[in-house]
């Protein structure tokens, strides 16, 4: 009704190999892109943008869970480890070498793709929950490692202070400047990803996912994938650690524990597994559900109780609806927000005439 | 996701236009953990803040001022923190109470560029209380480094006034906040010639077994220092028991010793002797404690829970006490409940000889010491409760103040 798929006949090369094919989702992503990178700078509070940065770090971080476990399948609860050691490397390098802060982003991300292979190497002998368990173990060892490292970890508790982020003179310190910064990066994050998964190496993730000896035998070399997802996933990983340095002022060990692992897991498990915008949905409810249910709780919940005996409450119905509403949403959807939002979108493609 | 996106907007702009608050309010933004790793100290030091501020706003408040507690539960998670600072500046807070080491350190620079003030009593390092580095946090309770000092004092004493020769355990958590005491008894060591010895707990702290036979068996010490978190203090509790070693020869530090940890070890009897560490006056023996009971007594209600476990209580009514000793102070130089962040910051450097009937030490903030000079006070588990065993002290205070230089000057290389 609103757009139609059909006509668009592609006579080149060029046009066949383009990541967005049809107008209305070109439309869409310019649509994404005036929302926000315009409208949302200009038209939010502080408060708001700090909301969208969060996500937007979180983005980062579940697109990378994602490529690893959506798309090629390797279960992993280490993905907050891969974080820290980009973190403390960012930190280390800004705070002892001055290097410029845009190269650390990538050097933190490389640093945790480094660490990311060696714990990937398990992944060929071992699959499914037993490499859950060997990722596992790398996020206590890396953690024990740091906490146990003064030279890595700065010595005071564990933590290392940096400066604001600096672009060519330009400190970012306003609430807008780190949101912009930080979308920015969400963004190549994305686009990256989609362009990674329709390359060789994403189709050679899917291959292994779903049948690795069938992937195998066609040719395709399931321990060097294998590691490339560990790898590339782990980058993403280390530029989330690197974002939240850079957001928070500080890299610390104690940001990057075993539970935040587990959100990320939930993140892309309500997102949708193996679907990039189910990444980015599963970002936005994990970190923005408890948010909402407070503030309905809140609003509700002061009609009837006092303020004090309100705000024990609503920290323990907080946990509870949340874990209610992330049964409901994967009973309702197994599939994930993703699935939900194709079934609209394929009830709304043909509708009114749905025949 | 358009529709998440323009949900989630609404919802917040809805929400940020319900809960502002009336200009004569004071507004606190407190964070709290309820939920979480770290709930048992937030579920009974959350309830003693609000009922400190309730107590003062039924007596008309700060001159006639309301107090307003805005808080939100971060779940120990930093994001989460990170966006509870951001609701509370929407709200106009004055002042703003982080919560865990973590926070802390998320939202100090914030804090600094937004010229609201905040404490962070019993988190952070030793290092946070320089206020010329920190100018807007307020540690206000006794650093590690003070506590290392206060405990090695302490041993001293019990041990008949020397230490030439005696020998000090030193069993900690084994993360950074726990290594924390060690270079305090590092430096103390030699000058008052005793040897010591560290012995590391690993998280999650319920097995020290080997750890503490080797302490009273192999290294046979005079004294120990137990600097334990969590569920780690009422195991070692029973450990020493076990091995035939006297609690009275045990110090822990401010987070090894509350009433649940007192109950888990086997109840009063059981520890008895044992002595802990404290920031504030922990036992229900204090006037303001009667008037809070005294000001449920008179609503017709029951007292609360929490109020049993008084050493995390008695930390909440401490925070709430110097918070409001602070914007009372700034309300009063103002003449105005008109004031700001920076206001409510110098309120912190007038606050002198307010101990409420020795819950509080006796502080003194200044532009430099943002700890406000490192008092501890040493109770010992007597048969039904905590029994004062010193007087609010403080000791080596030069060579806290030295480890601190020397490492500040390592930092700014």
């Amino acid at each position: 009704m609103f757009f139609r798929e059909s006509g668009e006949y592609k006579t080149d090369y060029k046009r066949d190999m383009t990541l967005y094919p049809l107008p209305i989702s070109r439309f869409a992503v310019g649509l994404m892109v005036l929302l926000f990178f315009v409208a949302a700078p200009l038209l939010m509070s502080e408060y708001q943008l700090t909301l969208l940065s969060l996500v937007a770090i979180a983005v980062v971080g579940a697109l990378g869970l994602n490529i690893l476990v959506g798309y090629a399948g390797q279960l992993s609860i280490g993905h907050a480890a891969f974080m820290s050691v980009g973190a403390y490397t960012a930190a280390n390098l800004v705070t002892k070498l001055d290097i410029p802060f845009l190269l650390t982003i990538p050097a933190g991300g490389l640093m945790a793709a480094a660490v990311g292979l060696v714990v990937g190497i398990p992944s060929l002998r071992i699959k499914g929950i037993y490499l859950a368990i060997a990722t596992l173990a790398a996020q206590f060892i890396i953690e024990w490692i740091i906490n146990h490292s003064p030279s890595i970890s700065g010595g005071v508790q564990a933590s290392i202070e940096i400066e604001r982020p600096t672009i060519l003179g330009w400190k970012l310190d306003q609430a807008v400047e780190l949101y912009m910064f930080l979308v920015t990066i969400a963004a190549i994050a994305i686009v990256g990803t989609q362009n990674l998964i329709r390359s060789r190496i994403g189709r050679a993730f899917v291959a292994i996912r779903d049948q690795d000896i069938a992937a195998e035998i066609i040719g395709i070399s399931v321990f060097k994938y294998k590691l490339y997802a560990f790898g590339i996933s782990s980058f993403y990983a280390g530029v989330t650690g690197v974002l939240y340095t850079y957001y928070l002022g500080i890299a610390s060990y104690e940001q990057f524990t075993l539970v935040v692992s587990i959100d990320y897991l939930a993140m892309i498990i309500i997102g949708g597994l193996g679907s990039i915008l189910g990444s980015v949905l599963g970002a936005f409810f994990i970190t923005l559900l408890p948010i909402g249910i407070r503030l309905f709780m809140e609003n509700i919940g002061s009609l009837f109780l006092e303020p004090e005996a309100l705000a024990s409450i609503i920290s323990q119905m907080r946990l509870i609806v949340f874990g209610a509403l992330i049964i409901i949403f994967l009973i309702m959807e197994p599939e994930g927000l993703n699935r939900l939002w194709i079934n609209i979108r394929n009830y709304f493609r043909v509708w009114p005439f749905s025949y | 996701m358009r529709m998440w996106t323009t949900l989630g907007a609404a919802a917040i702009a809805a929400s940020a236009m319900a809960s502002t608050a009336s200009a004569k309010d004071l507004v606190i933004g407190f964070m709290c953990d309820r939920t979480g790793p770290t709930s048992v100290t937030g579920t009974t030091l959350c309830p003693g803040y609000h009922d400190y501020v309730n107590l003062v706003n039924s007596k008309g408040g700060i001159m006639g001022n309301k107090v307003v507690v805005n808080e939100i539960d971060h779940e120990y998670k930093v994001p989460p923190a990170v966006e509870a600072y951001q609701k509370f500046k929407t709200q106009n807070a004055i002042l703003v109470s982080p919560y865990g080491t973590p926070m802390v350190y998320a939202l100090v620079q914030k804090m600094a560029e937004d010229k609201i003030p905040g404490t962070s009593a019993g988190f952070g390092t030793a290092l946070a209380g320089n206020g010329e580095r920190y100018p807007y946090m307020f540690p206000i309770a006794a650093s590690y480094y003070s506590q290392a000092g206060a405990a090695v004092k302490f041993a001293k004493d019990q041990l008949g006034g020397d230490l030439k020769g005696k020998k000090i355990a030193y069993i900690f958590y084994d993360n950074p906040a726990g290594r924390e005491g060690i270079p305090i008894l590092e430096k103390l060591a030699p000058k008052e010639g005793f040897t010591f010895r560290t012995f590391a707990v690993p998280p999650p702290g319920v097995e020290m077994g080997p750890q503490i036979l080797d302490i009273t068996r192999r290294f046979r010490a005079d004294f120990v220092i137990s600097h334990l978190f969590g569920r780690a203090p009422s195991v070692s509790l029973k450990e020493f028991k076990r091995a035939g070693y006297p609690l009275n020869k045990v110090v822990g530090f401010v987070w090894a010793g509350s009433e649940g940890d007192i109950a888990a070890a086997g109840g009063w009897e059981a520890a008895e002797g044992y002595n802990t560490m404290h920031f504030a006056g922990v036992g229900s023996d204090y006037p303001v404690l009667q008037e809070i009971r005294d000001m449920y007594k008179a609503q017709g209600k029951e007292e609360p829970e929490a109020m049993k476990f008084t050493a995390y209580y008695n930390r909440g009514v401490f925070q709430a006490a110097v918070h409001l000793a602070a914007i009372e102070n700034a309300v009063k130089a103002k003449g105005s409940a008109d004031v700001t962040g920076t206001d409510v910051r110098d309120g912190f450097y007038g606050i002198k000889d307010y101990t409420l009937g020795g819950l509080l030490p006796p502080l003194q903030v200044t532009r430099k010491d943002h700890e406000g000079g490192g008092w501890v006070r040493i109770f010992k588990a007597g048969k039904a409760g905590y029994e004062p065993a010193t007087e609010w002290y403080r000791a080596y205070r030069a060579e806290v103040r030295e480890l601190l230089e020397a490492e500040e000057s390592h930092l700014k290389k």
